[in-house]
Parts: C-alpha cells; sequence; structure tokens
C-alpha cells in the first residue's frame, strides 16, 4: 500500500500500537530527540523526583536556555529572582541528570528551534519533541516533530516515548516560484490565510510543489515554525539534497560511514508517488504578495496592499464576530490602508525569523535608510552562532547605523517572558509567530510580518511593500 | 499523575462566548515564570479580568466577574478552544480556579491532551448544541449542569447531550491512571526496539 511521509516515520516508531477504529491507530511510539529550556520543564524534573525516576537517555536531550533570558545583559539574573530561580533550576536538574546545557553565554546557546538543527541534532526521519508549540519547525528536515506538555515532558524524561494517536494527513502544494520579494514567511501566512487559523488542527501537513523544494533549509525552518499556527500537529517537509548539504559536517550530524548508511535511508524518506492524504490543498506561489497580520489570531492576514477587512466581508458568524473583537482590538477600521498605518515598534528575531539569512534579509533593506524618528528597531539574533556570523558580516554595522538595536540571542520581544515587552497601545511591526492579544505586552498590538517587512516597516514608520526596495 | 479519577461532575457553569481562546490569554507570560504547578488560578484569564496589571481593579464587563457566574466549575466556550502555546500551565490555571470540565465546539490539540494529564475534562459538542447551553445560563445562571464520564452525557433541565470521547482518554480520566507507571510496564519491548536501531541512530 502506498504511504506518505508521516506513515513511514510514525511505522518506523512504533513500539505497541492498537487500531481504535477502521481508520484511526494510537500507539507508543519512541522519541529520538527530545529538545528542552527553562520554562516547561521544573515541574516535569520535579514529578521525576517525587518517583525516585530517572531519565531514561541523558544523551538523546540537550538544553538550552531562551525564552526568560535578558537580550541586554548574560547575567542569569537580569530579568529578576523569579526568572533567576527558573534559569538556576534548569542548570541544577541538567547537572543532576546529566544533560547536556548550553546556558546563557555558551557558544551553543540560542532560541531552542535555532539551536538544535544549527548544530545537527535534528536529522531526517526522526521523531523530536519539545515542550514548545514551535517544535514544528525541524519539520523542515523531513523529522516528526511536535510540542508536548510538561507532563509529557515527564514522560519523555522517564521512558523516551510518548502514547500518540495518529493524526489524518494534509498535503499543501505550493506551485510555480516565488516572485521576487515573497519569503518563506509570506508562503506560511498565506496558507494559514487560506486554510484559517484551525484549519489544520488533527491534521499533519505535508508541505511540497516547486515553490518548497527550491526554499533554503533556513526558508523551510519558516515555514513547518508556523504549523501549529493552523492548529496542525505537526508540519513536514521531505528530505532531499538541500537537506544533506545542509546536514553534512554539522557537529552531531553522521560522519563517515555512518554518513553514508544515514543517506541511503534519508532518500526512501518520501510519501510515495500514489500516496493519498485526507485533504489536499494548493496555492499558487506567483499569488503569493508580502503579507501582513491585520488581525489578533495569525489567519486573519492580508496582502501588503489590500485594505483592511470588514467583519461584513466574512460569512461564517464566529469569523465575523472575530473579525468585529479582531479590529476594536487592533485599533483599525475596515478599509483602512496598511501603507498608512503608524508601527511604533519593530522586533526582528524569534524561532520563525531569527537566523542568518532573516538577518541579511533584513540588512538588505535596513542599508537604504534610518530608523524613522518614534520608531524603536530591535534585532535579536537566534542563536550565539548566528549572532557571531552576522558580525563576521558585518550586519550588525548595518543595523546598528540605521538605528537598530543590535542584542545577545533570545526569544525576546516573540512573547517578552523577559523585559522585551510591549506597552498598552504599542503598534509593532514583528518577525514573531503569535498576534494574540497582549503576546507581546499587555494592550500592545502585533502584526506579524517578514524580517524584509519589518525592517522595511521600521524605515518608513509605517507598513511599507518591500517590493519597492528591489 | 495519580490522582482518584473522575465521573460525574455537577456545577454551575461559566460562559466564555469566544472561539479561538488562545492559551496566552488563558494564562498570559508573565506568570509562567513560577517552577510549580499550583497558585495560577487567581491569574487565570489576567488581561481580560483585571483592569490593572496587578489585579487589584477587576474588568466588570469580563463575564468572570459577575456576580451570577462566582463559583462555576464549568467553563462554556466555542471553537479552538486553548490554541497557541503548548504551555500547561493552561490546564493548571483552568483547574486551580476551579473548573473541573471544559466544555466547547472544539479544542487545540496539546491543550487537549494537557487537559487529559490533568484530569481537567474536555467535552466536545456541536456548535448548535452549544448555543442552546449558552442560551440556558443566560436565562438561568444558577443552572446546574451535570457531566457523566462513563454515559457520556451532559444535562442540564430539559437539554440532554451525547458527546464522543476517545477510549484511552475515557479510561485515563475516569480511573486517574499514571500514564508514566503504565508505559514502564512495556520496558522491555523500549528496551527492544532500543536495540534493534542501526548503529548510527543509536545516540
Amino acid at each position: 500500500m502506498a504511504t506518505t511521509l508521516y506513515d513511514k516515520i510514525w511505522q518506523a516508531h512504533i513500539i505497541d500500537a492498537k487500531k481504535t477504529s477502521e481508520t484511526g491507530e494510537e500507539g507508543l511510539i519512541y522519541i529520538d530527540r527530545h529538545l528542552i529550556h527553562e520554562v516547561t520543564t521544573p515541574q516535569a524534573f520535579a514529578g521525576l523526583d517525587e518517583k525516585s525516576r530517572k531519565v531514561r537517555c541523558p544523551e538523546r536531550t540537550f538544553a538550552t536556555m531562551d525564552h526568560s533570558i535578558s537580550t541586554r545583559s548574560l547575567a542569569l539574573d537580569a530579568c529578576g529572582p523569579t526568572n533567576k530561580l527558573q534559569l538556576q533550576t534548569l542548570a541544577d536538574n541538567c547537572k543532576k541528570h546529566g544533560i547536556e546545557l548550553f546556558p546563557v553565554g555558551h557558544q551553543k546557546q540560542g532560541i531552542v528551534h535555532v539551536m538544535g538543527p544549527e548544530l545537527g541534532l535534528i536529522q531526517p526521519g526522526m521523531t523530536v519533541v519539545c515542550g514548545d508549540s514551535h517544535t514544528a519547525t525541524h519539520g523542515a528536515f523531513g523529522a516528526l516533530a511536535f510540542g508536548i506538555g510538561t507532563s509529557q515532558v515527564e514522560h519523555v524524561f522517564a521512558t523516551q516515548t510518548l502514547k500518540q494517536s495518529k493524526a489524518k494527513s494534509m498535503q499543501v502544494q505550493v506551485n510555480g516560484s516565488l516572485p521576487i520579494g515573497i519569503t518563506a514567511k509570506d508562503i506560511i501566512l498565506a496558507i494559514i490565510g487560506k486554510i484559517g487559523h484551525a484549519g489544520a488542527t488533527g491534521y499533519v501537513i505535508e508541505y511540497s510543489g516547486e515553490a518548497i523544494s527550491a526554499l533554503s533549509m533556513e526558508e523551510r525552518m519558516t515555514v513547518c515554525n508556523m504549523s501549529i499556527e493552523a492548529g496542525a500537529k505537526a508540519g513536514l517537509i521531505a528530505p532531499d539534497q538541500t537537506t544533506f548539504d545542509y546536514l553534512e559536517g554539522r557537529e552531531y550530524a553522521p560522519k563517515g560511514d555512518n554518513w553514508t548508511q544515514a543517506v541511503a535511508y534519508w532518500n526512501s524518506l518520501k510519501s510515495d508517488k500514489d500516496a493519498t492524504f485526507d485533504t489536499v490543498i494548493q496555492l499558487n506561489a506567483a499569488d503569493i504578495t508580502p503579507q501582513v497580520t491585520w488581525g489578533t489570531n495569525p489567519g486573519q492576514v492580508i496582502g501588503v496592499n489590500q485594505p483592511v477587512p470588514s467583519p461584513n466581508d466574512f460569512s461564517d458568524p464566529i469569523d465575523k464576530d472575530s473579525a468585529n473583537k479582531a479590529l476594536k482590538y487592533m485599533d483599525l477600521a475596515p478599509g483602512q490602508k496598511l501603507s498608512e498605518l503608524s508601527v511604533n515598534n519593530v522586533f526582528i528575531g524569534s524561532c520563525t525569523n531569527g537566523r542568518i539569512e532573516d538577518m541579511r534579509a533584513a540588512a538588505a533593506i535596513a542599508k537604504h535608510g534610518k530608523v524613522a524618528p518614534g520608531v524603536t528597531a530591535i534585532v535579536v539574533p537566534g542563536s550565539v552562532s548566528v549572532k557571531a556570523q552576522a558580525e563576521a558580516e558585518q550586519l550588525d554595522k548595518i543595523f546598528i547605523e540605521a538605528g537598530f538595536e543590535w542584542r545577545l540571542p533570545g526569544c525576546s520581544m516573540c512573547l517578552g517572558m523577559n523585559d522585551d515587552i510591549l506597552t498598552q497601545g504599542d503598534r509593532c511591526a514583528s518577525t514573531s509567530n503569535r498576534n494574540f492579544e497582549g503576546r507581546q505586552g499587555r494592550g500592545s498590538r502585533t502584526h506579524l510580518v517578514s524580517p524584509a517587512m519589518a525592517a522595511a516597516a521600521a524605515l518608513a514608520g509605517h507598513f511599507a511593500d518591500v517590493r519597492d526596495y528591489q | 499523575m495519580t490522582t482518584a479519577g473522575i465521573n460525574i461532575h455537577t456545577g454551575k457553569a461559566m460562559p466564555l462566548n469566544q472561539a479561538n481562546v488562545d492559551t496566552d490569554q488563558i494564562i498570559p507570560k508573565q506568570f509562567l515564570t513560577a517552577v510549580t504547578k499550583s497558585g495560577y488560578g487567581k491569574h487565570l484569564f489576567h488581561d481580560w479580568r483585571y483592569l490593572d496589571q496587578h489585579e487589584q481593579v477587576p474588568n466588570p464587563d469580563f463575564v468572570f466577574n459577575k456576580a451570577e457566574h462566582q463559583g462555576a466549575s464549568v467553563l462554556l466556550t466555542r471553537e479552538n478552544f486553548g490554541c497557541g502555546s503548548s504551555r500547561e500551565h493552561a490546564p493548571w490555571s483552568l483547574d486551580d480556579y476551579g473548573f473541573k470540565v471544559v466544555i466547547g465546539t472544539s479544542f487545540a490539540d496539546i491543550f487537549y491532551g494537557n487537559c487529559i494529564n490533568n484530569q481537567l475534562l474536555p467535552v466536545q459538542l456541536t456548535s448548535s448544541q452549544m448555543d442552546q447551553l449558552f442560551a440556558l445560563v443566560e436565562s438561568d445562571a444558577s443552572a446546574q449542569i451535570t457531566v457523566n464520564l462513563q454515559d457520556q452525557t451532559v444535562k442540564v433541565k430539559d437539554l440532554s447531550f451525547v458527546f464522543e470521547i476517545a477510549e484511552q482518554h475515557k479510561t485515563n480520566l475516569l480511573k486517574g491512571l499514571d500514564a508514566i507507571g503504565q508505559t514502564l510496564e512495556l520496558n522491555d519491548k523500549i528496551t527492544a526496539f532500543e536495540n534493534n536501531l542501526p548503529q548510527w541512530q543509536k545516540a
């Protein structure tokens, strides 16, 4: 029987399975890689300790500090005593259980979803989990990667397995080639805009088509990262030469004979030509324009030159109601032009857009001018390694000369667990992944965009079409 | 975690008539720096519930602050409840506030699993059934809703609905099973799986 990439990875990790219905299946699956950070693990470690349980495979587990850290100082207490306690708790727990930790100041430290791939820790065909919903990022490698809760973190610590129900399958094809100035961020926002904020709930998405195959690994990570914003369990892209070229030589990637064997296996990881998916969605790359969210969930998104919609544009009563609430919260009026909408904050960074290619894309726009008066713009590289590479390319100088702040790596203003937070009424062009109410600070208004679009908004002081800079 | 298990719960409803309630609303980021599972209830829906960040001034317009809904233990909501962040602090805060059951049109995946792991019962009904529940609670805030997990029913006054729940979730909730303990009984199978991995896949 023809099978999908998801079927193949699932089947390769089943320890114990049973049918729940004619098409339903649940099973205990093996977890190859467990990434952890300070926010969602302390209660899991405490649970282990209560029962005198151990971490079964510390060698499959890697830790970093990212959410609760300062982007201005390497001191653990730079954001106050509760943040420090959480960070210190992670350090203590990793030491106690023999888990490798990349703490603040370490050369390998970074946002968990930036750090893992750049070290070669994420490989095709793996199962990857982390107590963070953006674990979907790692699907870019053809790995089955998904976010879990803290109880499940504890379960993986103790057993290196998880009980899972098999999800439905969705294929998202992006056909043709991307127009100039259109990025991976625009692709995924356009997909979420099309299928909706909960459009893929219960599904694992496989992205395919010429426009996806043509993407670099970093761009693929941006696409897969936001799979969760459509509700998907995970997002996958079949591994290919682009994947292998990225991985070869990375610190934790297989070497020598192991590399040869690995590539032979990885080459088998693709959906069969006649495999069927429960749902198929198609987009034409040529139709995608620079995307900007106008509302309070990532599905509320338009092209930069489209007017802000009216609640009357939606037929579904729930969508209509959501649009009403979103317009009120975002202080927008139907028909308004985004190019007339002032921003006073710009955030470039996060696990969605904090990699070196994102830094380059933003710098390529930043060099055209100066940050507009009244705008605070920060650039937060996703890892120590990204920061070092950007500085080697003198991107930091471009940003600083243009009036951007160049910060230390971390999750930063994507969710503001440190002091990078907005206040009531602030309006931000952000390269992060969630525009929920208050996400970047109580009463603040977030518009999700690509790194180039964020840089363009910083210079203009309002949203601007990045294609005008090409 | 091991707890006593849940079967029948009866209580008043809190009608949160809104779709796409994300976990950032349920429990905002500034409360995620704690290292324990308790004490989140007072911060539940912080941004909506309070007019100030110090939680001194309740927002009189928010449903949680209406006198007639105090003491509710059944949360009514709409589609895609619990979307966004995987934070298990969301069910911890709902539980700490006093909710035993959340009834909605649909739930986000990770949140749903987190509820099961915390003995918080997620009940999925249709949109029109939710309409009826919201209407009933609007006319009588004191109405007692009874949710029976064994029978998979929701009953209040003249309304009676049947809901679906996966067998393994139902069993875990009814018996309050220790999921890790159950899996550890399969330890030999896990070890056999690890031993069968090709050399290059061994950590």
